[in-house]
């Protein structure tokens, strides 16, 4: 279909069991990554990505529909013979073998000639910066390294796709941090089209080209990082990525109102004029405002150093969150119980039907 | 088209073969079973079903004196060896590795490492040395010896259980102002039952099965329940004999099955 | 407070058990060394001279009637066959219990724990019982003749019993557990991931078998044989019952020189011949598999 593609997954369900206690992990899901990018499936566990991820490596096959990768079927093809490539959560590193030979695996049973499988190595030890641990067993070495090999295991025969599961979970905050750069670098430098999957928002949002948002076995919206966090199609993945506050409101006369009748600085369709709505606002983008449409009272501040969050009650009940910049005193000057005005950044309002 | 997953597990024959051998495993057994209940007095042709040879067996003197032998010998062994095993398992386990800790696991498992027939043998002799020494007869010299090679069957199951045990119980039993004796009968004893019935069993089962060691150290007139059968042995099994091993094993399946359920019922 | 150390502590409650071990198991067998340095007595037991003569004829038998010296051709040929027979054991059950092993281990945890119970059975079932069973089955009228010849593969009964064939056919049988149960252990602690790892790196079935699996589950396919290898070698009861008096192993053998054969000290020899193979064995384990996980094979 398109000329670019690396992987097309089309109408692919996976269902477990039979019967009345089938369990559908993947409902007809249709998607195209596309040649040489950074595609990331997120969702929190049990939304079907890991799924998604063994159905391409070929671990599962689809109940029924596609799965195309360099525009064939691959379907029903064994897991040995797909030029795709998989960076297990666990690693999963031979433990008789050492990092070269490792890494230098899947070249051998590709029947690579044994200077070319030297040179790989050579190479992608490089790449991973991990040339002085070349002759070690996989469990004298730290998570991070394992990372590595793992990674330059996969990368070593080339595969059209690398499939990597969750590979940063295991690792701790700071070293997870620099994964990310270090997996951003190993794709530019490499030009592989890598399909990552993970639950954390913070981790799709730096690395990716394009994220996929899944739940409950369903792709919800695919997009690019800004697009997905600014324009969320619903209520899931708006509160899914990032944090967000929901209001919810009428639309008369192309303005959204609240229960109380304050407007909010936002333009509905007139289209909608009538209906209730649900409005997603970040909290960053929620300002004290003296002039503010809408009023509000404090419930309580949290001091979270270069942020202060600011947890607001409105007339109806609604509680909002505003992240405001602390000030070099650190002291916002709110108190619980002062009653306050606010208003919405222009145009950061989202609006959901449902 | 029904679509089959890649299964990873998956090779090729293994399902056969493994099939293959649990008949191969069970059907001498079950043969032996059926043809424990066969009219015939040949065990070659099938002459109808009875239990003859069941009562025959039971009526039998020398299977009810052998019987009682082994049963007072196994129920001996099994007492010794679980004692001793209990406190080795408790000296040795939880404390921290000690000098010396590696040459009494050795020690303890040494019946496991050398054959039967070798300690057969030195039991032989020792024992000999000592009836002409000392003129002392009697059924002690297999109890002795029974309950010695009982004693790793008895400490590995106490042992595994005491590695699973959380300590802080104990910890916590002492924070509750308990003495060491009463943390001991009011907490670890209790929690360690299970393995120490399962020892108990285990020891039980070893020594009434127990032909090599037995036919060495016995003296005439002592012989066991496998003794006493593998002197029967001639040119056949006969009925009886197919009789009182399917009666063992039966036996066997019920404390096997006990200490399926014992050992499953861990925290 | 005092406290008392935990090696004197573990050493006190120890104590039973070791005295136990030490008068009925690992003191007599030191009697047995001095035994295999005596003369034989006329009928049994032994003579309290110092000799070497037992060690000599383990392996040369001389002359009566003119002294001259030869290799004890009944001796090695009983040792050969322990060898042999202990051997093709181990790599019966092993080739058997692998699969089965593998089977077991992939079934689903509700069924495994039934497959599971089904080798336990046997491998508690006493080994004189299973030896009786298997003798029915090798017998002329026994199961094996009958089934071979329902399927016209042989006119008529095939004398197995009493052979080295009903010797081994009776130990692949009573020994299969033993080689299953640690590779079971061995299998279930096995990491299913790096079979798919070593998929996704192109390897086909037979390439993940030999060089995945196997290497990995080594340590559990070593105890294994040692488990099997290491009773086969001291066999005594199935020899007996299935080989007849002919075709003795060294634990026949070993048992003679205390009944008809009447020479201790040779029995003596005998038997510590056979502990120091199994202790040679055992020393090999031990390397092998604290080896394993080690610094690199291939330096």
């Amino acid at each position: 279909m398109t000329e670019n593609a690396a992987v097309e997954v089309q109408k692919a369900s996976r269902v477990y069991g039979a019967g009345s206690s089938a369990v559908r992990a993947l409902d007809e899901v249709s998607l195209t990554i596309r040649r040489g990018e950074f595609f990331t499936l997120l969702g929190p566990s049990g939304c079907g990505k890991t799924t998604l991820l063994r159905l391409i490596a070929g671990f599962e096959t689809p109940t029924t529909g596609q799965i195309l990768i360099d525009g064939k079927d691959v379907s029903q093809t064994p897991p040995n013979q797909r030029r795709v490539n998989t960076v297990f959560q666990s690693y999963a590193l031979f433990p008789h073998l050492t990092v070269s030979q490792n890494i230098g695996f899947g070249l051998e049973m590709l029947g690579r000639p044994r200077a070319q499988i030297k040179d790989a190595v050579a190479r992608m030890l490089a790449l991973v910066k991990m040339e002085k641990m070349a002759d070690r067993r996989p469990q004298m070495l730290s998570g991070g390294q394992q990372q590595r090999v793992a990674l330059a295991r996969a990368l070593a025969p080339e595969p059209e796709v690398l499939l990597l599961d969750e590979p940063l979970s295991a690792l701790d905050l700071k070293l997870r941090k620099e994964m990310q750069l270090e997996l951003k670098r190993l794709q530019t430098e490499t030009g592989i089209t890598f399909v990552f999957v993970t639950h954390d928002q913070e981790e799709a949002l730096t690395m990716s080209d394009r994220i996929g948002v899944m739940s409950a076995g369903n792709l919800l919206q695919v997009g690019a990082p800004r697009e997905i966090y600014n324009r969320p199609v619903n209520r899931f993945v708006a509160d899914f990525i990032g944090e967000t506050n929901f209001l919810t409101a009428t639309i008369r006369n192309g303005i959204p109102r609240l229960s109380n009748g304050e407007a909010v600085q936002a333009k509905g369709p007139a289209r909608l004029d009538g209906k209730t709505v649900t409005l997603a606002v970040r909290p960053e983008q929620v300002r004290i405002d003296p002039e503010g449409p809408i009023h509000a009272t404090i419930a309580q501040t949290v001091y979270f150093g270069t942020d202060t969050h600011c947890h607001l009650r409105l007339a109806d009940g609604t509680e909002l969150v505003a992240r405001l910049q602390s000030p070099p005193s650190g002291d916002i000057g709110l108190k619980a119980g002062e009653k306050v005005r606010i208003g919405f950044v222009p145009g950061a309002v989202q609006m959901l039907e449902g | 088209m029904a679509r089959r997953d890649f299964s990873v597990s998956a090779l090729p024959g293994f399902g056969t073969i493994a099939v293959i051998a649990f008949v191969l495993l069970y059907a001498p057994i079950v043969t032996m079973v059926i043809y424990s209940f066969n009219d015939s007095e040949s065990v070659a042709l099938w002459g109808g079903f009875s239990t003859r040879w069941y009562a025959a067996a039971w009526e039998n003197t020398q299977v009810q004196e052998a019987t009682i032998r082994s049963l007072i010998i196994a129920v001996s062994a099994a007492l010794i060896a679980t004692t001793v095993a209990t406190m080795a398992a408790l000296g040795t386990t939880r404390r921290g590795k000690f000098k010396g800790q590696t040459i009494i696991y050795i020690m303890i498992n040494q019946p496991l490492m050398v054959p039967e027939i070798v300690t057969a043998v030195a039991l032989l002799i020792f024992f000999a040395a000592i009836k002409v020494a000392t003129g002392i007869q009697g059924l002690g010299y297999l109890i002795l010896a029974h309950s010695a090679f009982c004693v790793p069957f008895a400490y590995l199951p106490i042992r595994a259980r005491l590695e699973g045990m959380d300590m802080t119980l104990e910890t916590a039993a002492a924070d509750l102002y308990a003495s060491p004796w009463q943390t001991f009968r009011r907490i670890t004893l209790p929690l360690l039952a299970p393995g120490i019935a399962a020892g108990a069993m285990l020891s039980f089962v070893i020594s009434l099965d127990d032909v090599i060691i037995t036919e060495f150290v016995k003296s005439a007139g002592q012989d066991t329940l496998p003794t006493y059968m593998l002197g029967q042995l001639r040119r056949a099994v006969t009925p009886e004999v197919n009789a009182i091993s399917t009666a063992l094993l039966v036996l066997t399946v019920l404390l096997l099955t006990a200490f399926f359920l014992l050992t499953r019922r861990r925290g | 407070m005092a406290r008392s150390s935990p090696a004197r502590t573990g050493w006190l409650l120890s104590t039973p058990a070791l005295i136990l071990l030490f008068i009925g198991a690992l003191g007599p067998l030191a009697i047995v060394v001095v035994y295999a340095f005596l003369e034989p007595g006329e009928y049994s037991g032994v003579v309290w001279n110092f000799s070497t003569e037992a060690w000599f004829r383990v392996f040369f038998e001389r002359d009566i009637f003119d002294d001259t010296v030869s290799m004890a051709d009944a001796h090695l040929t009983i040792f050969w066959r322990s060898v042999k027979l202990s051997l093709l054991t181990t790599f019966i059950t092993f080739v058997i219990g692998f699969p089965t092993a593998w089977f077991i281990a992939t079934r689903p945890p509700t069924q495994r724990a039934i497959w599971l119970f089904l080798i336990t059975i046997p491998f508690w079932t006493n080994l004189l019982i299973r030896t009786f069973a298997i003798m029915e089955v090798v017998r002329n009228q026994g199961l094996l003749n009958s089934f071979l010849m329902w399927t016209g593969v042989i006119g008529r009964p095939l004398q197995i019993l009493y052979t080295d064939t009903a010797v081994l056919i009776g130990m692949a049988y009573v020994y299969l557990p033993l080689m299953v149960l640690p590779l079971f252990a061995a299998i279930d602690r096995f990491d299913f991931k790096l079979i798919e790892a070593g998929y996704d790196l192109y390897a086909s079935r037979t390439k993940v078998l030999r060089r995945v699996i196997l290497p990995i589950v080594r340590p559990g396919i070593v105890a294994g044989s040692i488990l099997v290898f290491v009773p086969s070698l001291g066999a005594y009861v199935t020899p007996r019952i299935l080989g007849g008096g002919k075709n003795m192993m060294i634990g026949n053998f070993i048992e003679l020189q205390f009944g008809q054969g009447r020479n201790w000290p040779l029995g003596a020899a005998l038997s510590l011949i056979l502990l120091l193979i199994v202790l040679v064995a055992l020393i090999a384990y031990v390397r092998v598999t604290s080896n394993d996980g080690g610094r690199d094979g291939q330096t």
